[in-house]
């Protein structure tokens, strides 16, 4: 592991009259791969978009690759973050195809009045290989499928060559095959591009072979990190979601904990 | 003297020609961005604008320029931060404006001519002042497409991906909502505040029926706000009709015909549709 590239220390973050993190602090190594869970509405996704700077901090002080985020710094970090959502509901006939899609993750590097080249469209070429969507790369986007897109948005996300990779649950709403299969990549991707990855999920099973380290939100904060096994108990889990012990055992030998 | 060498009849032409190309580009925002309320919100505070400024005696055209944004500036944040949903936050204003519009028509003393000009609108009145007014809106439009067209694809595609890759794409919507109010203020002598918004929507709606490709569409919109702006006008000149409301019903009749013969009807069937496979441009 290398050195720090994530900094968050006491980051207060919050919607109106919501609280959405309340202190909470985090550091990541580079090349490390890092899990998050928790249950809805502890504060997971507005943590990754305090590290892609779109987030606003009440309080606390925030470091990215070197960057203390302040206003008006979100642009050129997020250039060198990629970020991946949930499915999104994409219009089936958005005059749009996938290719082109892909090709969004170079538009900020290229700059304002920057033009896509030849090297920026083989990149996305090679990409949508990477992630195994070459024949479908004229495609409209809206035509393809949840699991489809969300390959995509990943070959987007490598497009834009990013340092940091964060990935907001990208197999919710995916059947397990595709879940399965879609994590699998982005573990692949991770050690070969040696990349920073924070991923966000709901998907307790995969996260032992996938995390070097996991940290479990709740209500907005921290409430526990540590590597997959230690943390991962039962007990613990029963905790954060506020179930007893006897139904986590039960869902979890019937992996339906998502 | 043939029809064409008459002034109003060039200032005629000339303002269909530059109102489709115009307000056809700026319907593909429109559609794609799913905001046709916003859209009328706006043409509808234009015509308020406009009105004040007839009954307070200054240029109507600043009137529905000023309301028209202001109506922009409302709706979009409201919508933006999801405080209110579209529908209602555009709903309010909508009413307000147009209660607004027949307050102010109320109030002028004297004839309403102008105002019902505002209303219905009317294209062989233009003058060439009108007509430099648009040509300047339909220049900045197009420009403005074309210099920023990754930015814009990018925001119109996913405003949150934009944002996440580093694109300013709050910058852009705002720029699009004031091109929008621009374009409406603009058209807004020649084709009537009542009437303005279908020819935003129409022409590109009908675009939107034909192509996978936004350049394309574009294109397309671009073109059919012509094609609906020059055949109306013929029409309203061969039966002696309102100019405004012909064009409109051409546009609508564009429409039905793209919808009609939409390849994307048969979306399902798109395996093995060559229309799909070749989106590419």
């Amino acid at each position: 592991m290398g050195e720090t590239v994530i900094d968050i220390r006491n980051a207060v973050v919050s919607y109106r009259e919501d609280v959405a993190l309340r202190g909470v602090s985090l550091k990541v190594k580079e090349g490390e791969f890092v899990g998050i869970i928790g249950p809805n509405g502890a504060g997971k996704t507005t943590l990754l978009t305090v590290v892609n700077g779109l987030g606003k901090l009440l309080s606390g002080r925030v470091k990215v690759l070197g960057h203390q985020l302040g206003s008006g710094t979100g642009h050129s970090l997020r250039k060198r973050v990629g970020y991946v959502a949930q499915v999104q509901n994409i219009d089936p006939r958005m005059p749009m195809n996938v290719r082109e899609v892909a090709m969004i993750g170079r538009y900020g590097l290229l700059g304002l009045l920057g033009r896509s080249g030849r090297h920026d469209w083989e990149l996305v070429d090679e990409m949508l290989a990477l992630v195994g969507m070459s024949h479908l790369a004229r495609r409209p986007i809206g035509h393809l499928s949840g699991g489809e897109q969300q390959r995509v948005a990943i070959a987007r996300c490598l497009a834009q060559e990013p340092e940091i990779f964060l990935l907001d649950e990208p197999t919710a709403s995916l059947d397990w095959k595709a879940q399965a299969d879609i994590l699998e990549l982005v573990r692949n991707i991770h050690d070969a591009r040696n990349l920073t990855t924070l991923f966000v999920t709901h998907d307790l099973s995969c996260l032992p072979t996938a995390c070097d380290r996991v940290v479990l939100m709740k209500e907005g904060r921290i409430w526990g990190e540590g590597t997959p096994v230690e943390l991962l108990t039962d007990e613990n889990l029963g905790q954060l979601y506020d179930m007893p012990v006897s139904e986590v055992k039960k869902r979890r030998t019937e992996s339906i904990l998502v | 003297m043939s029809l064409f060498e008459y002034q109003f009849m060039q200032n005629a032409i000339l303002t269909a020609f530059l109102g489709g190309v115009a307000c056809g580009s700026i319907g593909v925002f429109v559609v794609l961005m799913h905001m046709p309320f916003i859209g009328v919100c706006m043409s509808h505070a234009a015509f308020a604008g406009a009105l004040l400024g007839l009954w307070l005696g200054f240029n109507p055209l600043i009137g529905a320029f000023v309301f028209s944004l202001l109506a922009a500036a409302i709706v979009g944040p409201l919508a933006d931060r999801g405080e209110l949903s579209p529908e209602t936050s555009v709903g309010v204003i909508f009413s307000l404006m147009l209660g607004l519009a027949f307050l102010f028509m109320g109030l002028m003393p004297g004839t309403k001519s102008g105002a019902l000009e505002l209303l219905w609108g009317s294209i062989l009145t233009n003058t060439r002042g009108d007509v430099i007014l648009l040509a300047i809106v339909a220049v900045l439009v197009v420009g403005l497409i074309v210099v920023f067209y990754k930015e814009i694809q990018a925001t119109i595609f996913h405003r949150g991906i934009a944002l996440s890759v580093g694109i300013p794409a709050t910058a852009i919507l705002y720029g699009i909502l004031f091109l929008t109010g621009a374009t409406i203020t603009a058209t807004l002598r020649s084709i009537g505040g009542i009437l303005i918004f279908s020819l935003i929507l129409n022409p590109a709606a009908a675009a939107y029926q034909l192509t996978y490709s936004m350049r394309k569409m574009f294109l397309l919109a671009a073109g059919f706000g012509v094609l609906s702006g020059w055949m109306g006008l013929l029409f309203s000149y061969l039966f002696n009709i309102p100019s405004g409301a012909t064009i409109v019903v051409t546009s609508s009749v564009i429409f039905l015909l793209a919808a009609v013969f939409s390849p994307k009807r048969r979306v399902k069937g798109w395996r093995t549709n060559a229309l799909a496979e070749a989106s590419h441009d």
